[in-house]
């Protein structure tokens, strides 16, 4: 597999990735946040697709899903805002989102959309690597997707090694035992926990997600690995500063 | 056809683990211990003990004779109201907990809907001296006041899930979310036949006690180890599978699960998931859920917190989705009625999911030398605030 997430990733920069809710705060308002990240540096983005039950989300996130349903987002809408998405986008972009929804929409219909749109991934944290090898991952594969998988400090060696040799694009490293947003800063179990990792020479570049809020996080975890994901604090500047504020955000992290 | 877990955690189509990566070492601990640890004639021992000594099993089977002669039928009662804590729900928390030591688990968390599952735990979280958190719906809180005040006494802090329907659906997700937080010293007793696997089975082998008493006594009263008919109420369905475990294979024992169809089934506002449900995930399993065209989950509603559900067990979905179980729905009115009923003639006040499985007799006429067992999972005594209101007692 090689799309826009390979390419970026063999850039050898530290890559920044920022999620966002669609369909929040306002509906309408996913293309233009897509666009303002672009412009304002943005290396890669993660397009949430709402769920009324997310489990592995803190407070913050949960609370733009339910708002964005509330505005009515759904999986249909979602694809048909990001219909020309391609036009002036050109970062890698992929859909973050419970398993349900896909499976609700058929996931092969639901992978045919994201390749005719031209998502590059995505990250499903409720569809465990088993699963996905027995019955998802021809799919996944026909269409060019790269399915993420998520990693933590409880990981095993064993299975990190079988992650690694299942993943395509990267692995997401949750920085810390625990849901979206929930931490602020990182102690030596999280900087032992990305030198160890670091030290397994995997085959897949990583990017460390879960209490990456600014300058200093994102460099701290970005030592041992390829990138950063900031989430719940992405959203919270957009709860108190609007779409309007996104470059100061950026600007801010590096 | 098997209507038993198999090796990959699946019955039939539904099941599985659909757990976030961060809950896969905690799951996989149970998954591969579970067995091992209750097959152990010590861990057996042990829990066998404290449910004769310190739980009061085996709960009667009582034959209700008056309202057999009402039904024209033989009606018998599975006394589980008479467990120590009120309710069938300590079966599976005094299993869980001795499971928890055995992993050497310092902290207890659990959900909890009608607030017994919460109690129970609480119970053998002060039992066995450990550190309880329940989380429970904020709606629930409200409507269960006596159970959250027991549980505060028994030591347990009481977490308000304020997300969603503010119900058993939200404080699940609470209670995974703490398990994610805290995933080394942190066992979670899940109260239902749900989760990911091997939750589901993992409890229904703890619940299974109910159906293999049932047998026993029915041989003594009857002369046979088996009903015609067994009927349980069912939320997520854990006094179900425990009273349906040991007829599973034994195509003479009609199955009833009963479900709460609230306001009726077509009023918006109704926890009936095989009638309204689709197969789908939740809390970490593929089974039938009420949900959206989108994959959105339903806010459900019934009159019983315990039933306030949007999913069923994977092993209901599947004797559902096979035609092993018959399933009947019960509205918010008739699920009353019939707890007002078994009062008033056999003097028992049920809990009001209990109620629900009460009004099948109403609903579904049985042959007057059938053998009909109901589950009777739970005491009224929390419910009577909501007793009191409906009828203005």
């Amino acid at each position: 597999m090689n799309n826009r997430i390979h390419a970026k990733l063999r850039e050898q920069k530290k890559v920044l990735s920022i999620y966002f809710t669609a369909g929040y705060p306002k509906l309408e308002d996913t293309t233009r946040i897509i666009r303002e990240l672009q412009s304002s540096g943005v290396d890669m983005i993660e397009i949430g697709l709402p769920f009324s039950d997310p489990l592995a989300d803190g407070p913050t996130i949960q609370d733009s899903s339910t708002k964005a349903l509330h505005n009515g987002m759904t999986t249909e809408k979602l694809f048909e805002q990001l219909e020309d998405i391609r036009e002036d986008v050109d970062i890698p972009l992929i859909i973050m989102g419970y398993f349900n929804p896909m499976l609700q929409y058929g996931v092969e219909a639901f992978c045919k959309r994201c390749a005719a749109i031209g998502i590059d991934g995505l990250i499903i944290p409720d569809l465990p690597v088993e699963v996905y090898e027995a019955s998802y991952k021809d799919i996944f594969e026909t269409y060019g997707l790269a399915n993420i998988f998520l990693i933590t400090p409880q990981t095993s060696e064993a299975r990190v090694r079988k992650i690694d040799a299942t993943s395509e694009g990267f692995i997401y490293m949750v920085s810390s035992a625990s849901v979206t947003g929930a931490k602020s800063t990182f102690g030596n179990a999280q900087e032992e926990y990305f030198d160890r990792i670091a030290a397994l020479n995997l085959e897949t570049p990583r990017i460390v997600g879960f209490g990456i809020s600014n300058a200093e996080t994102f460099n701290t975890a970005t030592k041992k690995a390829d990138g950063a994901i900031i989430g719940s604090a992405f959203i919270k500047h957009l709860t108190h500063h609007g779409v309007e504020k996104i470059k100061d955000f950026i600007a801010a992290i590096r | 056809m098997s209507y038993h877990v198999d090796q990959n955690g699946y019955y039939g189509n539904f099941g599985g683990a659909f757990i976030p990566e961060m809950l896969y070492p905690n799951v996989e601990e149970l998954r591969t211990n579970y067995l091992q640890i209750m097959n152990d004639p010590s861990f057996k021992k042990d829990f066998d003990q404290l449910l004769k000594d310190y739980v009061g099993r085996p709960t009667p089977l009582y034959f209700a004779k008056r309202l057999s002669e009402k039904y024209g039928t033989r009606i018998y009662f599975k006394r589980e109201d008479l467990n120590h804590t009120g309710a069938h729900k300590v079966n599976n928390t005094i299993g869980q907990i001795l499971l928890a030591r055995k992993l050497g688990k310092k902290r207890i968390i659990a959900e909890t809907g009608a607030g017994q599952h919460g109690v129970a735990t609480a119970t053998v979280c002060a039992l066995m001296g450990m550190q309880c958190v329940v989380y429970m719906g904020e709606i629930d809180i409200a409507r269960q006041a006596p159970n959250v005040a027991r549980m505060k006494m028994l030591g347990a802090e009481v977490r308000p899930a304020l997300s969603g329907s503010r119900t058993l659906k939200d404080a699940t997700n609470e209670a995974i979310r703490d398990w994610i937080n805290n995933p080394l010293d942190t066992h979670y007793i899940i109260g239902s036949a749900i989760g990911p696997h091997p939750y589901p089975d993992m409890v229904t082998r703890f619940q299974s006690v109910i159906s293999e008493e049932i047998r026993k006594q029915l041989l003594e009263k009857e002369g046979r180890d088996y009903p015609d008919h067994v009927v349980a109420c069912i939320g997520g369905g854990s006094n179900a599978a425990g009273s349906y475990y040991h007829f599973l294979d034994d195509t003479r024992v009609n199955i009833i699960a009963v479900e709460a169809a609230g306001k009726g089934i077509d009023s918006g506002e109704s926890a009936a998931t095989s009638a309204l449900g689709r197969e789908g995930i939740i809390h970490g399993c593929k089974t039938l859920l009420m949900q959206t065209d989108d994959g959105q989950i339903t806010e459900p509603y019934s009159i019983s917190a315990g039933l306030d559900y949007p999913g069923v067990g994977p092993m209901h979905a599947h004797l559902y989705a096979s035609k092993r179980g018959e399933f009947i729905s019960v509205t918010d009115d008739d699920a009353m009625n019939a707890g007002l009923e078994l009062t008033r003639l056999e003097g028992i006040i049920p809990a009001i999911e209990t109620a629900h499985a009460l009004a099948v007799p109403q609903q579904r006429p049985f042959k007057k030398d059938e053998v009909v067992v109901i589950n009777l999972s739970g005491r009224g005594d929390k419910d009577l605030n909501t007793y009191i209101d409906h009828f203005n007692l």
